[in-house]
């Protein structure tokens, strides 16, 4: 069940689904009191089965993404392009988000702006109620998870359908999505076979009786419990992938069809979309149009591209309205290493292939970003107050795999190593557009203080040269096990025997050798 | 020719029989060696866990120890990209910080003499048979730096291949990090743990008797892992394997 539902479309949280009893302040509040990331990921570490579904699921979307890649000739200058296009967008943010809402607006859809998470929540709130719906049913959306929307909703008592299989699986499951693309990847079969039979009929058409694991059946489930949905539907909420400016075309990329019934069925459609999806012309959706199905769901064209233009007569629904998300973008924008992040288009190719992610799983990240990505985009577009946030940085081995992959070609190692800094040292950054210094990071001062003292010493032969010889002499003392700190090593690892001596008197040794033995 | 060694500091305290496997590999070859004693670290562990004003005295000590020095051999991938991808970076953040431009040129000036051991053999002295001679299966662990960071490609494969007795399986998943990454192996234990514990178990699956490496800074995390586990797979860097002949093994 690892069928890839929309590409990510922008934006993520969701973390009750239709249950949820908290707000888009709860939601947010409920990432800020999650533990760092070194702790969560412990949890899923020692768990087999989620081990063993992370470890399948990624190394089969890893294999079958880099077949489809290696297909096309030109994937370099594909990425070169994708990455210039979206760097050129982002240098011209203010006047492509114009010339977009002129665009929109003309086409017959009204444009809402929301400066943050409450923002847009009130505003999606107030279209619903206008429209006098008690339920909306949803495309896959990264950017209305990101907000908290079902849970806002839910507290305005307007329920809200995930009709993408995989969000389904989450939602019905009181789960959190712990993949952009397969949210549910931390599923196997038989847990969603559960999921459906125990929860379908409180929402719903129930799962038929004796509902079996396999893959079809469960679609077939699905299908039957979604379909009512879609019939009875007077609203809908999305995101998007990208935004026209020229045109003012929106555009979701999905697999499986449930997205289009969403944004073609009622009558009215909310699109929730962040500010830096935009770009330019229709005919830079060339590049991504061949780069996102291959680096998402190793597809060589996308099944179910959805786009529209405002409102046409007749056609799919008569009202649209379009809420630019902003959210710590502009914030993010504003930092000249960080900002390249926001040139991601959600593919989750740097999921699929990143080590730690594989180990970890989505969860640790203590957000609806999980992986590099997640890593990356979390602690600027929240800042770094948080536990999780601060630790978000350092979850990586930058080893650059995530890197390779990217099809906008985002040096997620540099930005990481940037963010570090910015903890650790202290720097500036904006927040809220207000340039302001962030403070070195308390929890950092041991390990600071450690590699400063480290410096000194690397810096003086004369002390490094000492500190080798009592390396060399206490050689005997090698414990199996060290205190404190040094216990995050000998907990799983030997300790490397000391050598005799250090490299440099072997060297000093041989050279006086060498005087000696010269007549 | 000539050549500096640059034998990094993990080596220098901890893995000195790399060094000497280089010097010895390098004047088999021809090479005259020398070791400037000024050289130190190159900042790595400060840089990676953002304390990048704690490198850059380190970056200044490294170019001035290999001043003048036409090449710089290092037996490690990571401490090469280091100087190479990372020193410009600091060089150039230093002068848009207003701390002048002297950084830069120290950084642009000594990252294109730095070569990897494998570079070193295969681009500058074209060679890929050194004479070695290793009776044991080998598997190589190609870390991330060298692969992902330098591009070192099959370097080291066909160094490896070339070495008469050596028997080298295909380690499975050989691309993937093996988790030590620096602080990360602390920072993030459990994890590092696990990815270091597939790297083994890959190891061991490949039928290898030895797992080699150019950086042993990976090899330190997988050999403490390899020998809790008791396992009987040994971790040995590619200088100390490349430095044995029939006449002297080395490793
Ligand atoms: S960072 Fe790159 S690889 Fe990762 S999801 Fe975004 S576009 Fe895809």
């Amino acid at each position: 069940m690892t069928r890839a539902g929309v590409h990510g479309t922008d934006g993520m949280h969701g973390m009750r689904g239709m249950r949820g009893t908290q707000g888009a302040d709860g939601a947010q509040a409920a990432f800020l009191g999650m533990p760092a990331f070194p702790e969560a990921a412990r949890r899923a570490v020692h768990d087999p089965v989620l081990r063993a579904n992370l470890r399948h699921a990624t190394h089969t979307i890893r294999g079958r993404r880099a077949r489809a890649v290696a297909e096309l000739a030109d994937w370099d200058r594909l990425r070169a392009a994708g990455k210039a296009i979206k760097d050129h967008t982002l240098r011209h943010l203010d006047r492509y988000l114009v010339q977009l809402e002129e665009s929109v607006t003309a086409a017959g859809g009204t444009v809402h702006w929301a400066v943050d998470a409450a923002e847009a929540c009130r505003i999606v709130t107030r279209l619903v109620h206008a429209t006098g719906a008690r339920e909306v049913v949803k495309v896959k959306s990264m950017a209305t998870q990101e907000i908290g929307l079902n849970e806002a909703l839910e507290e305005a008592g307007i329920a809200s359908y995930e009709t993408d299989l995989a969000e389904l699986i989450v939602q019905l499951g009181h789960d959190r999505p712990s993949h952009i693309l397969v949210p549910a990847i931390h599923r196997n079969r038989g847990e969603i076979r559960d999921v459906f039979a125990r929860e379908m009929g409180r929402w719903g058409r129930p799962a038929p009786d004796g509902l079996g694991d396999d893959p079809r059946e469960l679609a077939e489930a699905a299908r039957r419990h979604l379909r009512e949905k879609f019939l009875r539907a007077q609203v809908a909420v999305s995101g998007a992938n990208f935004m026209v400016a020229e045109t003012g075309t929106l555009v979701v990329f999905e697999s499986e069809g449930n997205g289009r019934m969403c944004l073609t069925l009622p009558e009215t459609l909310i699109s929730v979309v962040g500010i830096e999806k935009v770009v330019p012309t229709f005919r830079d959706l060339e590049v991504f149009l061949q780069t996102l199905p291959r680096s998402s769901t190793a597809e060589r064209m996308n099944p179910y591209t959805t786009m529209w233009t405002g409102t046409a007569g007749g056609d799919g629904p008569t009202a649209f309205h379009l809420v630019l998300l902003d959210n710590g973008r502009t914030d993010t924008l504003a930092d000249a290493v960080g900002r390249q992040a926001l040139r991601c288009i959600r593919c989750s190719a740097c999921l699929n292939v990143c080590p730690v992610y594989e180990r970890a799983g989505g969860h640790a990240y203590g957000s609806v970003y999980p992986g590099p990505i997640g890593a990356v985009l979390s602690p600027q577009l929240r800042g770094t107050g948080s536990r999780v946030d601060a630790s978000l940085p350092f979850a990586s081995t930058l080893c650059g795999a995530c890197e390779e992959v990217c099809p906008v070609a985002i040096d997620i190692p540099e930005v990481l190593v940037h963010l570090r800094e910015r903890i650790v040292q202290g720097g500036p950054a904006t927040r809220e557009g207000v340039r302001v210094r962030i403070r070195p990071a308390r929890g950092h001062t041991a390990e600071r203080a450690a590699l400063r003292a480290a410096r000194l010493l690397l810096d003086h032969p004369g002390a490094l040269r000492a500190g080798e010889r009592l390396l060399a002499r206490a050689r005997r003392l090698r414990p199996r096990r060290l205190p404190g700190p040094g216990r995050a090593w000998t907990d799983s690892r030997d300790l490397p025997e000391p050598p005799e001596q250090p490299f440099r008197d072997w060297w000093e040794q041989r050279e006086r050798q060498d005087e000696r033995r010269k007549p | 020719m000539r050549a500096a060694l640059f034998v990094t500091c993990v080596n220098d305290a901890l893995h000195p029989r790399t060094g000497v496997a280089v010097v010895r590999l390098l004047e088999r070859l021809g090479v005259e060696v020398d070791f400037p004693a000024a050289q130190s670290c190159c900042g790595q562990p400060q840089y990676n866990t953002g304390l990048r004003r704690e490198a850059e005295p380190l970056l200044r000590r490294t170019a001035e120890a290999f001043a003048g020095h036409r090449y710089v051999v290092t037996p490690s991938g990571s401490c090469t990209a280091m100087v190479r991808g990372h020193y410009p970076r600091i060089g150039r953040l230093a002068r848009q910080e207003g701390r002048g431009g002297r950084l830069e040129a120290y950084a642009e000036d000594l990252a294109p003499r730095v070569y990897e051991l494998s570079e070193f053999l295969v681009d500058v002295l074209g060679v890929t048979d050194v004479g070695a001679y290793y009776p044991h299966t080998v598997a190589y662990h190609p870390s991330c730096h060298g692969l992902r960071g330098l591009g070192l490609g099959e370097r080291p494969r066909r160094l490896l291949a070339a070495v008469r007795g050596l028997e080298l399986v295909e380690l499975p998943g050989a691309e993937e990090c093996c988790g030590f990454g620096g602080t990360f192996a602390v920072k993030n234990p459990d994890v590092s743990a696990a990815m270091g514990a597939d790297k083994a178990a890959a190891a061991a699956a490949a039928g290898a008797e030895v797992l080699c490496g150019g950086d042993n800074s990976c090899l330190v995390h997988l050999d403490g892992i390899l020998r809790r586990a008791g396992s009987p797979v040994r971790t040995v860097h590619l200088a100390e394997i490349l430095a044995s002949t029939e006449e002297e093994p080395f490793a």
